[in-house]
């Protein structure tokens, strides 16, 4: 445990290094450019979602295209419009399948490569780069390809078979870059203090590997829970999220999609906030 | 930082030594169940689109059923007919990952270089820049159609300001589908180019400060080249996608700026036209693979995972 300690608190100290001192320089305006620029780019990122977030307190009718007034109904009644919440659970059944079986599957597959040298690893690194280059119509294209020879009716479970593969390879570089980035020496010390290198990996290399891990899990879920091009190509009548607003886009979106669209956005910020204060209130008490 | 770098390069650059053959079954056994997963679901499929695009209509059958066959000439058929919306799509998707590129560069370089250490503003700046995708990009998508729409005070505003003709717009152009890509893929740019920022020795920037004069020689010189291999991933993560995207082409453009996955999607869904579908595929599939390993090779980064 000890091991795991001093390598988490050298991470952690290592990571909140006070910059070096700056020595005195002139003014210069690329120092002003940067964050200005960088505000202008957030703010670009962030408008429709300010625009989503305040189109979900609209009072509108069944098409949410002009502001007609304040109100707190949709939030209150978030599944008041068919097919919503329906849809959203799909997504969030789909998103946790998928990323829990894609994490397993890319975790693994990222420890062979970077701790084995293996006859045919040139071919493994290929697999794993080519769906990650390959555009997602294509991806969507070949297994509805695959699904119509097989005869295979699409729905739940061809969703989910999408999910996890375009998945796989995001948690393999994500973990690899973890893995890589580990003391080998740390698992050599544990090996000469315990019996067998299976308590090795579980209790050195593991717990140094679950923050890469959660980063891929995160990544996966996000993924899976915005992809809309594969899952259209495969869902049949099976609706998700993006599915669903996509198909209500021409007739449109009720406000309670975008309540949807603003609490999870809401949720994901809060989530990290939480995250954030323990992790800097952890690093004081230190 | 420096000490995790200096680390992580000195010991983890070669695996640790281990008794060859046990070891090498071990890698089998770990790879094993995540490549048969794409074997089956990435690379069947693959091989299953290339028998469809050869395949011809059963003589005397219904819309939508095929038999196989070596149709080569559907390859030269479907390019013939859709290669403007092929090559509008690549060059979308160029103009889009420079304008990502444009944008992306700063925004990893304010939260990577500028932010250091402060990890509470580092935190907040990341997640806004990844929180966007729980809002669904569909839903994000059909915002701008309406902030841009015709009616939208944005036009108004531009009208007035002769920055528009009286009855010039914004949505159904092919300005407003390209600057629909460069904004759903933007995080895709800055995350890798961030992720390289992040782990560069500030005291090389320090140093570079004290060998060279000026602020932009030590970026131009020391900086940017080391952050090349975020650039390189941020632009393929960002080419890539929107150049088989059609969600923008669709909301925020018209019909002269169709993009080849809108076609694709069309004749698989809308006529049932599965070898054209599938030979656009191909194309498009071989098209970017041909292009990324050029590009590659030429960024000087053949590991890019």
């Amino acid at each position: 445990m000890s091991a795991t300690g001093v390598a988490v608190t050298a991470g952690v100290a290592a990571r909140t290094d006070p910059p070096a001192p700056r020595t005195r320089r002139p003014w210069r305006l690329g120092d002003a450019l940067v964050p200005v620029f960088g505000a202008l780019a957030f703010l670009y990122l962030l408008v429709p979602i300010v625009y989503t977030v305040a189109f979900s307190f609209n009072d509108a009718g069944r098409s949410n295209l002009v502001w007609r007034g304040f109100t707190l109904d949709n939030w209150a009644n978030p599944c008041g419009a068919p097919q919503v919440c329906e849809s959203l659970v799909n997504s969030l059944k789909v998103g946790g399948i998928a990323t829990v079986v894609s994490t397993a599957l890319g975790t693994l597959i990222a420890l062979a490569l970077v701790r084995y040298r293996f006859r045919g690893r040139a071919l493994a690194n290929l697999l794993i780069f080519l769906p990650m280059s390959t555009p997602e119509v294509v991806l969507g294209a070949a297994l509805l390809a695959q699904f119509l020879s097989l005869r295979v009716n699409p729905g739940f479970g061809t969703v989910v078979l999408a999910h996890v593969m375009f998945c796989i390879s995001f948690v393999v570089v994500t973990v690899k870059a973890r893995v890589a980035s580990l003391d080998p020496r740390l698992e050599e010390a544990a090996a000469d203090l315990y019996a067998s290198s299976w308590q090795a990996f579980w209790r050195v290399t593991f717990p140094l590997l679950v923050p890469g891990i959660l980063a891929a899990a995160l990544l996966a879920f996000s993924l899976s829970f915005d992809d809309f091009i594969i899952t259209n190509f495969n869902s049949g009548s099976f609706t998700t999220f993006p599915k669903f607003v996509y198909v209500s886009a021409t007739r449109g979106i009720p406000p309670q999609a975008n309540v949807i669209g603003s609490a999870m956005f809401g949720l994901a910020l809060l989530l990290v906030v939480v995250v954030q204060v323990l992790s800097v209130a952890r690093r004081r008490r230190r | 930082m420096s000490l995790v770098t200096a680390i992580g390069h000195g010991a983890g650059a070669g695996p640790a030594p281990a008794p060859a053959r046990r070891a090498r079954r071990g890698a089998y056994l770990l790879l094993a169940p995540g490549l048969a997963y794409l074997g089956l679901f990435f690379v069947v499929p693959v091989v299953a689109l290339l028998l469809t695009s050869l395949y011809v209509p059963v003589p005397g059958g219904d819309v939508g059923q095929f038999q196989p066959a070596m149709q080569w000439s559907n390859y030269t058929d479907a390019l013939g007919t859709y290669w403007p919306q092929m090559v509008r799509s690549f060059a979308y998707a160029l103009i889009a990952t420079l304008a990502a590129l444009a944008i992306g560069y700063p925004m990893a370089y304010l939260i990577a270089v500028r932010a250091r250490g402060r990890p509470f503003l580092q935190g907040m700046l990341l997640v806004l820049v990844i929180a966007p995708f729980f809002t669904s990009f569909i839903l994000r998508t059909v915002a701008w159609k309406q902030i841009l729409a015709d009616e939208s005070f944005v036009v108004a505003a531009m009208r007035a300001v002769s920055l528009l003709p009286p009855d010039g717009r914004l949505t159904a152009t092919s300005f407003a589908v390209v600057a629909g890509l460069t904004y759903n893929f933007l995080p895709f740019m800055t995350l890798p180019i961030y992720a390289s920022l992040e782990r560069l020795d500030p005291r090389l920037v320090e140093a570079g400060a004290d060998l060279y004069a000026a602020g932009p020689t030590t970026f131009w010189r020391v900086t940017l080249p080391l952050s090349m291999p975020g650039v390189v991933s941020g632009t393929l993560l960002t080419f890539i996608p929107a150049s088989g995207d059609f969600v923008n082409s669709v909301l925020l453009g018209n019909n002269r700026t169709t993009m080849i996955g809108q076609v694709i999607d069309s004749r698989f869904f809308k006529v049932s036209d599965y070898p054209t579908a599938a030979a656009l595929s191909v194309v498009l599939m071989l098209a970017i693979l041909a292009l990324v390993s050029v590009y590659v090779r030429r960024a000087g980064t053949e590991d890019l995972l």
